[in-house]
Formats: structure tokens, sequence, C-alpha cells
């Protein structure tokens, strides 16, 4: 993994271009009489810490081993999690079911994940987890606005953990390009020439991780050159529609030329990483839902101090999972 | 090395940060008062100071709770609690002698004016005790601490955490004016531990 050229390509061409985002932050800060706003600069360069900090969790997936990956994506996930339900008003008869949902359901699902059980980690959250939280809600015996607690509690559980949690399932899938699996289909039985598995699991994780982070940062980018229609006001102010389509395929083509990481070839590299750059502008879409309905500006102003990792990561949980499931059902066998 | 270790446990386990408005630690004597929502207060704020002041300041805990069993007090041991038996008060022996003796010209005090845990947001009504801390020792620095989010993490009833985050504001300090009535100056510290809420 470590020895292998491509691998070394792709990083090396994300740390410079994070090298050169990190540079022309530092000068824009040093130019207070360069006409733009002070509040964009200081935005623009604290996201890219957070990406630098995004990039070492997955380029640290490189030299890790699985699980270890799995752990960081944990933890990762289990703060977005607190900032998730710090910031939901829950009552104090939901106490107990979040006392599980935080010591139990979420280092299981990891748990899960890095024991490689596809079958219950897939379904932990979404069947069992619902069940339990809409049960032991009622067991608390307040039944006041009882949908919409359970709701919330269960919406917390998804988006941040299970969403989450699918991005380092990616590392234990049998990735196989589509003219490798079309050939294994085919092959009579006994044959010696099997084609190998893709195998640069933690690259395509790298790939994924890169491509939603170009896709937020294209989306805001054309968004601010471009964007005349507003989606909703009421939700976001900087989101518009030519932002999201010239941002979402610039991104499309971007995935598309870096397709040579990738299992997939230019095509599908191209549509994949439009997908996820749509899904992942959705993620943005939905978190500023819940942060209007709050009041607040970003999950980092709830709790002063703090630094706001749902803000970062709102497009991961919801492209993770769009693309863990395409990758399992076109790029792996049965 | 135990005490550090606490705190250090009891900063992830409540997320607590620390913010500092118009006030800067410093290790002269104090008595930081604060809003009562959790049994964790007295340690989270103990906790949230830096080291060197952490040191040199005693948290006020009620000893029904953190004397009840073997791991309570022994962390209540480590973190230098004051345990005050709330029922157990005599005439000869009031709680504020009691306060003065223990931290004597080094410590500070971290209180709880409320009395009890309130159950939700509110701020109740203050005890005089802290007026009287003031009254006999004037050179004290009174400053307020405002928890936010703590009755979410322990609330009352409860023994099993949840992780989630918490605020800690620390005020600017105040001190009982010359010839301040008593229920003025309780007033005046509620009033300045509820602006807190917004700063």
């Amino acid at each position: 993994m470590i020895s292998d050229p491509i691998t070394w390509i792709f990083v090396a061409g994300v740390l410079l271009l994070l090298g050169a985002a990190t540079t022309v932050g530092h000068f824009l800060k040093g130019q207070p009489e360069s006409g733009l706003n002070p509040a964009m600069v200081q935005t623009f360069n604290r996201r890219i810490r957070a990406w630098w900090l995004l990039c070492s969790l997955v380029a640290a997936a490189l030299f890790l081993p699985q699980s270890a990956t799995v752990v960081l994506f944990g933890l990762l996930a289990f703060w977005a999690l607190r900032e998730f339900i710090t910031l939901t008003p829950t009552r104090l008869s939901d106490h107990r079911t979040l006392f599980w949902v935080f010591i139990l359901f979420t280092p299981l699902q990891f748990v899960l994940v890095g024991l490689g059980k596809y079958d219950l980690y897939s379904t932990l959250i979404p069947v069992y987890g619902l069940l339990f939280v809409t049960a032991r809600v009622a067991f608390s015996g307040d039944p006041k606005r009882f949908l919409e607690r359970t709701a919330k509690i269960q919406a917390g559980l998804v988006l941040c953990i299970y969403c989450l949690s699918l991005a380092p399932a990616l590392l234990y899938l049998n990735i196989y390009s589509t003219a490798d699996i079309r050939l294994l289909r085919e092959l009579p039985p006994g044959t010696d020439l099997v084609p190998q598995p893709y195998g640069k699991n933690p690259l395509l994780l790298f790939y994924f991780v890169f491509v939603v982070q170009m896709g937020d940062a294209l989306q805001y980018l054309w968004g601010k050159i471009l964007g005349r229609r507003v989606i909703a006001p009421a939700v976001s102010t900087t989101r518009t529609w030519e932002g999201m389509l010239a941002g979402s395929g610039s991104t499309a083509l971007l995935g598309a030329a870096l397709y040579w990481a990738t299992p997939f070839n230019e095509w599908q590299a191209g549509c994949i990483s439009l997908v996820i750059a749509l899904a992942g502008f959705a993620g943005g879409m939905a978190m500023s839902a819940i942060k209007r309905d709050r009041g607040v500006q970003d999950y980092g102003t709830l709790v002063v101090g703090h630094g706001g990792v749902l803000d970062r990561i709102d497009s991961l949980c919801f492209a993770a999972p769009v693309f863990f499931l395409l990758t399992k059902t076109f790029f792996t066998l049965p | 090395m135990t005490g550090p270790l606490i705190a250090m446990i009891a900063k992830l386990l409540t997320g607590a940060s620390a913010r500092w408005v118009d006030c800067q630690p410093d290790t002269c004597q104090r008595v930081y008062f604060a809003n009562h929502t959790s049994h964790l207060d007295s340690l989270v704020i103990w906790s949230s100071l830096p080291g060197v002041i952490r040191n040199l300041t005693r948290p006020v805990a009620a000893k029904d709770y953190w004397g009840k069993t073997m791991l309570r007090r022994y962390v209540a041991g480590h973190f230098n609690a004051l345990l005050i038996d709330r029922k157990d008060i005599k005439v000869h022996q009031s709680p504020v002698d009691l306060l003065l003796r223990e931290i004597g010209s080094v410590n500070s005090l971290i209180v709880f004016p409320e009395g009890h845990r309130s159950a939700g947001t509110q701020i109740g009504a203050f005890k005089s005790g802290l007026y009287y801390l003031c009254k006999k020792r004037p050179d004290l620095e009174a400053v307020p601490v405002h928890l936010d989010n703590m009755n979410r993490i322990l609330p009352r009833g409860e023994f099993l955490p949840v992780p989630l985050l918490s605020c800690i504001t620390f005020g600017p300090p105040m001190w009982l004016e010359t010839g301040e009535q008593k229920a003025d100056f309780l007033d005046r510290a509620r009033e300045n531990l509820l602006r807190l809420k917004d700063a």
C-alpha cells in the first residue's frame, strides 16, 4: 500500500493543493487592504484548517491498520453526535435513552464496522436503533411530544453515526473494476488467471473525502461567482441553484480526471463524483435547516469555544452512505 | 498525578470549554459562585481552572452525594472538595466559619448560593451564605460562574452521565460594597450571574 506509486502521487497532489491554499489564505490575512471581506478570509482559513485535519485523518488511513481508521472515524462521529444532541432540545425524560445511544449504539456500530459484519452494521441503527429509541422513550413514561422527541434522537443517530460509519466501512470491501467483475462472472470454474481486487481501499477513502470537500469548495466558489437564484433564503442565504449545478458539475470533472486512483473508469468516476457532490450539497442544506430552526449560525457557536465539527462534516455525512452503497452495489461481487 | 487526571476525564466527559469574560485566571483568593444544576458542577468548574489555580481552589460539595460511595469519596478527596453536611448544621459551627477557616489566607472557594440544584435553566434566589462570606472577608473577590447545559449531562436523580457539551463562563469579579445590604448584594450577585448567560 505505502509503496504504491499511485497512492504517493495522489497524496502529494493533495498536499500541494492544500499547501497552496494555506499559502493563499496566509497571504490574504496579511493584506488587509486587498478589498476582500476579512470575515470571508477568516472563514476561508478556518476551512483550510479543517481540510488539513480531515486529510490527515484519511492520510493516516494509508499507514494505519484498518481498525485504527475505524476508531478515528468513530471519535469523529461521536463528537458530531455530541454537537447534534447538544443543539437539539431534549426533555429530561430522554436522558436514559440518550445514555444508551452514546454508550452502546455509537461504539457498537463502529465495532461491527471494524469486524466487517455488513449484515449487522447495516441494520443495527436503522432497525434496532430505531426500535430501541422509540420503545425506550415510551418506557420513560413521558408522552409529551413523543414522536418529535424520538425523531430527533433517531435523526442524530442515523446522520452522525450510521452515515459516517459507512465511510471507513469502505476499507473492508472487496472492490473490482466493472471489467473484472464481468470477467469473473464469465470465468469457467478452475481457471488460474483470476483478476485481483482493487486492493487500495484507503486510497479510495481518501479520494472520496477529497472529492466531497472539493465539492463543498467548488459549490461555494461558483455560488459566489455565478449565484443569482437562492434556493431557500430562509434556510441558507449563500446556497444557490447556480452554485449547486456548476459546483457539482466541476466536481464531476475533477473526479473523472482523478479516475486513475480508483477502481472506476473515467465515466464512472465522473458520475459517482457528481452524485456525491449533490449528496454533499443536500447534507449542507439539511444541516443548515436544523441550525436555522435553532437560531444559530454554526454548531461552533452553540457551545462557545468548540470548533463545530458538524459544520465541517455535514456533507460527508450525506455523501458517505451514497458512495459506499454505489461502490458496494456495482463494484463488488455479491 | 490523580488530580490532573480527574480534571482531564471531567473535561472530556462534559466537553467543557471555559470562557473568561472580563476576568482573568488569578491566584488571589476568590469565591467562585455558580448556578447549580448537576452534581458534577463543582468537579467541572474545578477542572476547568488552570492547573496552578486548581491546586489552590476548594469546591464546596454536598456530603450526602460525594461522601456516599468509595469512588465518590476518592474522587472528592482528589479534587480538594470541602464536603458540607447539609443536614447537620450547628449554631456554634456555622458553615461560613468552617469554610473561612479551611481556606485560610491561601485558598479559593467554589460555592453554589442557590443552595440546591435547580431543575431546569432557571436560577433561583440566592441563600445568604455568599453575603456572610464576603462580609467576614471583604477582601475576597466574588466571581460569577455560569454553567450551561450541565443539567442535561447529569440531571438530578440520574446517576449515569450523557457526554454532551457544556460551557463554563467566568465573569467580572465583584466585591461587597461598604454599607451594602444583604438583599442588595445577593440581588446584584444574581444579576451578574444571569448576565453571563448571553455574554
